[in-house]
C-alpha cells in the first residue's frame, strides 16, 4: 500500500470514534482484536508455511487464564495478564515441540488433535472453568488508571495494542531470521544443507505466533468480558484460517483484511442467515476452488492494472 | 468386579465403534494424502439418518438402516470427491480446507434438519435382551458392536490384501506415480476408497446410535478420536487402525469412568509419547 | 572424535544403506584428501546419490562411518555438517524462485553467521553480505543479473546460481550432484570452467553419470554399480580398467 493510503488508514482508524455510533464502534474493536489473532496465524501459515487447524487454543487459554486469575484467584489485571501471556507462551513452547514432530498435514492434525483436547477439557472441567455455562461477569482492566468500559476508551486500547502487534509482527517477518523463516518454508532441505535450523526456526516461530494469539485472547476477554470453550473450538480455528485465505497469506495486510471481512460477514449474515457454520462451510469451499491465494493478491492486480501495467 | 467388566465391554464396544470410524480415515489418508476433516460429520450424518429411520419404523432392521446409510453417505462422499476434491489435486492444504468446510455444512445441516436436542436411538428389540456369561450380564449390543467391528475388520483385510481392488490401493499407497505408470486407474481408486470410507463411518454412525445418540457436535467429538487412532496406529495401517481403536476405547471408557474432568488429557498423552518417541505410529511406514 | 592430525577431507568407512531388501550402497569406503578433485561414475541406479544423502546427512546409513576432517560425522544433522565445512548442489534445482540471484545468495551466506538468528533487523542492515553476495555472484559471471527473480533466468544460470550458493559459503568439501545435466555446450563449458577455478582449499566430489563430460576436471575417479565401488583410484588408472569398460558397454 502507498504511505498516502497507509497514512489515510491511519488517521481514518484514529478517528473513528468520533463519527461512528457505539454498534460501529464495537465492531471495529472486534475487527482490531480478530486482526491481530489472523496476523499471529499467518506468521505460521504465510510466512511458515505450517498450516494449524489449533490456533484458538492460544487464544482460548489466554483468555480463560485471565478469567481465572482475576476471578478465582482475585489477582489484579496486570498481573493476570503476565501471568496469562506467560502460560499461554510456555503452552506455546510445549505443543510446538509436540506438532512439530511432523510437518505439513501431520502438523495440522496434531495441532487440531491438541485444540480439540484444549476444548473438551475446558467442557469438562466445569468446576473450573464452568463448563459449558462459561465464565461471566468480567471486568476490563485499567491500564494506568484508565477505565476501558465505554466503547471509544476500549477501541483507542485495543489500536494501541493492534498497532504495536503489527508493528512487531512486520518487524519479525522483515527481519534476517524472517528471511531464513521464508527459506525454511520454500526449500527446508536447501536450507538444512546451508547451514540453517529449521526445526529450532519452525520452533521459535511457533512459540512468537502463540504469544501474539495468546494477546488476542486477552482483548478478547476484555472486550466480551466473558469466556466460553466455543472460543477454543475448531470453528474459531477455522474462522481464523479462513480470514488468513482469503485474505492472503503472503502479506501482512491480507490476514487483516480478511479477518475483518470474516468478521463483518459473521456479523451480517447472522441477521439474516441462521447457518453461519453452513456459510462459513460454503465460504470456505468457495475461497478454495475460485481464489486460493485470497483477495489481497487479487487487489493488488487490480490496481497495478489500472496504474498501467506492471510496476 | 461388576464395574470392570462393564467398563471392560464398554471399552470394546467403542473401540469397535472408533474402528468403524478411523479404518474409513486411515484408508483415504493412506491411499489420498488426504486428512479428511468431513469424517466425523459422515459419521454423524449416519448417526441422525439412523435416528429417523429407526424410531419412525419401528420394526425396521437395524443392519439394513446401516446398509442405507452407508450407500447414501458413500454417495454423498462420491460427489464431494468428484465435485470438489479432484479439482485441488495440486493443493492438498485446499483439500483439507474444503473437508473441513463440507464438515461445517453437514454439521450446520444436520443442525437445521433434527434441531439442537440429542435423539435416542432405540436399541434393536431382538438385541434388547441381555446376555448371560459366567454369570455375568452383559448389553447383548455392545457385544455385537465388538463383533461388527471385527467382522467388519475381517472384510476389510480380505478386500485389501486379497482382491485385486485391493491390490491396486496398496500399489497405490505405496507408490502413487508408479501405480499410475503401470495403468492403475489412480483416480478412479480414490472416489472409490473415498466412498468406501465414508460409507462405512455412515454405516458405523447407525450402528453407534444406540450407543451414542444423535446429537448436534457428534462429529466434532468423533473426528479428534479419529486422528489420534490413526496418529497412534500408523496412518495407511488397518491394523494400527484397529489396535489402536481399542487402546483408545480402553483408555477413553475408563479414563472418563476414573477421572471424568480429565478424560481428554489422559488420551492426549498416548499421543504425545507416540508423536514423540514413534512419529509413524505403532504400525504405520515411517516417513507417512 | 579428531584425529590428531586429519589426513582426509572426507573419509567414508565401510557405509551400508539397504531400502527393504535392496542394498543400495554396500560396503562402500572412500578417502578424499584436502584439494582433491573426485569424480564418482556409474550406470544410472548405481547408488551415487543415495551415497551423497548419506554424506550430507540426509538419509541415515544402516553401518559404516563418515569422517570430515578426522570428526566422526555419522550422526549429525545435516546442517552441522555444513557448520563442518561440508556443502552440497543438488540435481534438481532447489533454488528461491521467487527471491532475486542476490537474496538466494545473500541467503547460502547467512547460513554460518550469527546474523540469522536475528529478529529484528532486516538482511539489507548487513552491508557486508550484500556485498560479499554480489562478489559471489561476479564470480560466477552473474552479477548483472543480481537483482532478477531466478525464475526470470535460464537455466544454465540457474546451475551457476546453486553453484554460486555452494561456494559462497567457502567450503572444505563440496558435493556437486551432476552440475553439468541438461546444459547445452556452451552452458557447459561455462560451468565446467567455473569448476575448474575453485580453489584449493575446496576438496570437490562430483557425480556424473556421463563419463565424457566430466572426465577432463578429475584428478581421481570412483566408479559405482549396484551400490558397490568397482574401480577407484587416480583417472587414467581408471579409465584404462577392464572393469569400466566391462560396467559401461554392459550398460
Amino acid at each position: 500500500m502507498t504511505r498516502i493510503a497507509l497514512a489515510v488508514l491511519a488517521v481514518s482508524l484514529a478517528i473513528l470514534p468520533f463519527f461512528a455510533g457505539d454498534f460501529y464502534i464495537n465492531l471495529a474493536s472486534q475487527a482490531l482484536i480478530a486482526a491481530i489473532f489472523a496476523l499471529s496465524l499467518n506468521l505460521l501459515v504465510g510466512y511458515g508455511g505450517m498450516t494449524s487447524l489449533g490456533h484458538a487454543s492460544f487464544l482460548g487459554v489466554a483468555a480463560y487464564i485471565s478469567a481465572l486469575m482475576t476471578t478465582r484467584y482475585g489477582m489484579g489485571h496486570g498481573l493476570a495478564a503476565i501471568v496469562s501471556i506467560a502460560g499461554t507462551t510456555l503452552m506455546a513452547a510445549f505443543f510446538g515441540l509436540i506438532a512439530l514432530r511432523a510437518t505439513g498435514l501431520g502438523f495440522l492434525m496434531i495441532t487440531l488433535a491438541l485444540s480439540q483436547v484444549l476444548w473438551g477439557l475446558a467442557y469438562r472441567m466445569s468446576d473450573v472453568t464452568n463448563g459449558d455455562n462459561g465464565i461471566t461477569g468480567l471486568t476490563r482492566p485499567m491500564p494506568f488508571g484508565v477505565p476501558l468500559d465505554n466503547p471509544a476508551s476500549f477501541y483507542w486500547f485495543a489500536l494501541i495494542v493492534a498497532v504495536f502487534a503489527f508493528a512487531m509482527m512486520a518487524i519479525f517477518v522483515s527481519s534476517s531470521f524472517g528471511s531464513t523463516l521464508k527459506g525454511v518454508r520454500d526449500q527446508p532441505r536447501r536450507m538444512a544443507a546451508l547451514g540453517f535450523n529449521p526445526w529450532m526456526i519452525r520452533w521459535i516461530t511457533f512459540v512468537y505466533a502463540g504469544f501474539w494469539g495468546g494477546v488476542s485472547g486477552l482483548l478478547y476477554v476484555y472486550y466480551h468480558k466473558y469466556i466460553h470453550p466455543t472460543s477454543l473450538s475448531t470453528t474459531s480455528s477455522a474462522e481464523a484460517l479462513l480470514g488468513v485465505i482469503a485474505g492472503g497469506s503472503g502479506t501482512l495486510g491480507g490476514p487483516v483484511v480478511g479477518a475483518t471481512l470474516v468478521l463483518l460477514l459473521k456479523n451480517y449474515a447472522s441477521a439474516y442467515v441462521e447457518r453461519w457454520n453452513m456459510l462459513l462451510g460454503l465460504v470456505f469451499l468457495f475461497i478454495v476452488l475460485v481464489m486460493p491465494t485470497g483477495i489481497t493478491p487479487g487487489l493488488r492486480k487490480l490496481v497495478t492494472s489500472m496504474r498501467g501495467g506492471s510496476r | 468386579m461388576q464395574f470392570w467388566i462393564i467398563q471392560g465391554l464398554n471399552s470394546l464396544s467403542l473401540g469397535g465403534l472408533l474402528f468403524l470410524l478411523s479404518s474409513g480415515f486411515s484408508l483415504i489418508f493412506g491411499l489420498m494424502r488426504l486428512a479428511n476433516l468431513t469424517h466425523g460429520a459422515f459419521f454423524m450424518l449416519g448417526t441422525y439418518f439412523g435416528a429417523t429411520a429407526l424410531r419412525s419404523f419401528t420394526g425396521l432392521n437395524i443392519w439394513v438402516t446401516a446398509l442405507g446409510a452407508g450407500i447414501a453417505v458413500a454417495a454423498l462422499g462420491g460427489l464431494f470427491e468428484r465435485l470438489v476434491l479432484t479439482r485441488l489435486k495440486t493443493n492438498p492444504l485446499g483439500q483439507v480446507l474444503v473437508t473441513l468446510g463440507m464438515a461445517f455444512i453437514i454439521s450446520d445441516a444436520c443442525l437445521a434438519l433434527w434441531g439442537g436436542d440429542s435423539i435416542p436411538v432405540p436399541t434393536p428389540s431382538n438385541l434388547q435382551a441381555p446376555t448371560r456369561i459366567f454369570g455375568f450380564v452383559f448389553p447383548t449390543y455392545r457385544l455385537v458392536l465388538v463383533g461388527c467391528a471385527i467382522a467388519a475388520a475381517i472384510a476389510l483385510y480380505f478386500l485389501i490384501e486379497r482382491t485385486r481392488l485391493g491390490a491396486m490401493i496398496r500399489a497405490g499407497v505405496d507408490d502413487r506415480q508408479m501405480a499410475r505408470a503401470v495403468g492403475i486407474p489412480v483416480s478412479n481408486l480414490f472416489t472409490i476408497v473415498f466412498c468406501l470410507g465414508a460409507g462405512i463411518a455412515g454405516a458405523g454412525g447407525v450402528l453407534g446410535g444406540p450407543i451414542l445418540s444423535a446429537y448436534p457436535g457428534l462429529d466434532g467429538d468423533m473426528l479428534p478420536l479419529a486422528l489420534i487412532v490413526v496418529i497412534l496406529g500408523g496412518i495407511g495401517s488397518l491394523l494400527g487402525a484397529f489396535v489402536g481403536s481399542f487402546i483408545i476405547g480402553f483408555i477413553y471408557t475408563f479414563g472418563t469412568a476414573l477421572f471424568p474432568e480429565l478424560a481428554y488429557i489422559i488420551l492426549f498423552l498416548p499421543m504425545i509419547f507416540v508423536i514423540a518417541f514413534r512419529p509413524q505410529g505403532l504400525f504405520g511406514r515411517a516417513g507417512a | 572424535m579428531n584425529s590428531p592430525t586429519p589426513d582426509y577431507a572426507l573419509e567414508i568407512t565401510n557405509l551400508n544403506k539397504a531400502f527393504g531388501g535392496l542394498s543400495a550402497t554396500h560396503n562402500v569406503s572412500l578417502a578424499i584428501r584436502p584439494g582433491e578433485r573426485r569424480l564418482i561414475i556409474g550406470p544410472n541406479g548405481a547408488g551415487k546419490t543415495t551415497l551423497f544423502n548419506q554424506i550430507t546427512g540426509d538419509l541415515r546409513p544402516n553401518s559404516g562411518q563418515i569422517r570430515l576432517f578426522g570428526t566422526d560425522v555419522t550422526h549429525f544433522t545435516p546442517y552441522k555438517r555444513a557448520h563442518f565445512g561440508l556443502s552440497r548442489t543438488y540435481q534438481i534445482i532447489t533454488l528461491f524462485s521467487g527471491d532475486t540471484l542476490e537474496h538466494n545468495v545473500t541467503l547460502g551466506l547467512l547460513g554460518l553467521r550469527p546474523a540469522r538468528w536475528q529478529m529484528w533487523r532486516p538482511l539489507s542492515f548487513y552491508g557486508d553480505l550484500a556485498t560479499e553476495a554480489k562478489r559471489t555472484l561476479d564470480m560466477v559471471g552473474l552479477l548483472h543479473l543480481a537483482a532478477h527473480p531466478v525464475s526470470d533466468i535460464a537455466y544454465g544460470e540457474k546451475r551457476r546460481v546453486e553453484l554460486a550458493m555452494a561456494l559462497a559459503q567457502k567450503p572444505r568439501v563440496l558435493l556437486l550432484d551432476e552440475p553439468l545435466a541438461g546444459l547445452s555446450n556452451t552452458e557447459r563449458s561455462t560451468v565446467k570452467a567455473l569448476i575448474a577455478s575453485i580453489p584449493r582449499q575446496t576438496a570437490v566430489v562430483m557425480i556424473e553419470h556421463d563419463m565424457d563430460t566430466a572426465l577432463d576436471l578429475a584428478e581421481t575417479v570412483t566408479l559405482l554399480n549396484y551400490g558397490r565401488v568397482i574401480v577407484d583410484g587416480e583417472r587414467d588408472t581408471v579409465i584404462a580398467d577392464e572393469r569400466t569398460r566391462e560396467v559401461y558397454l554392459g550398460t
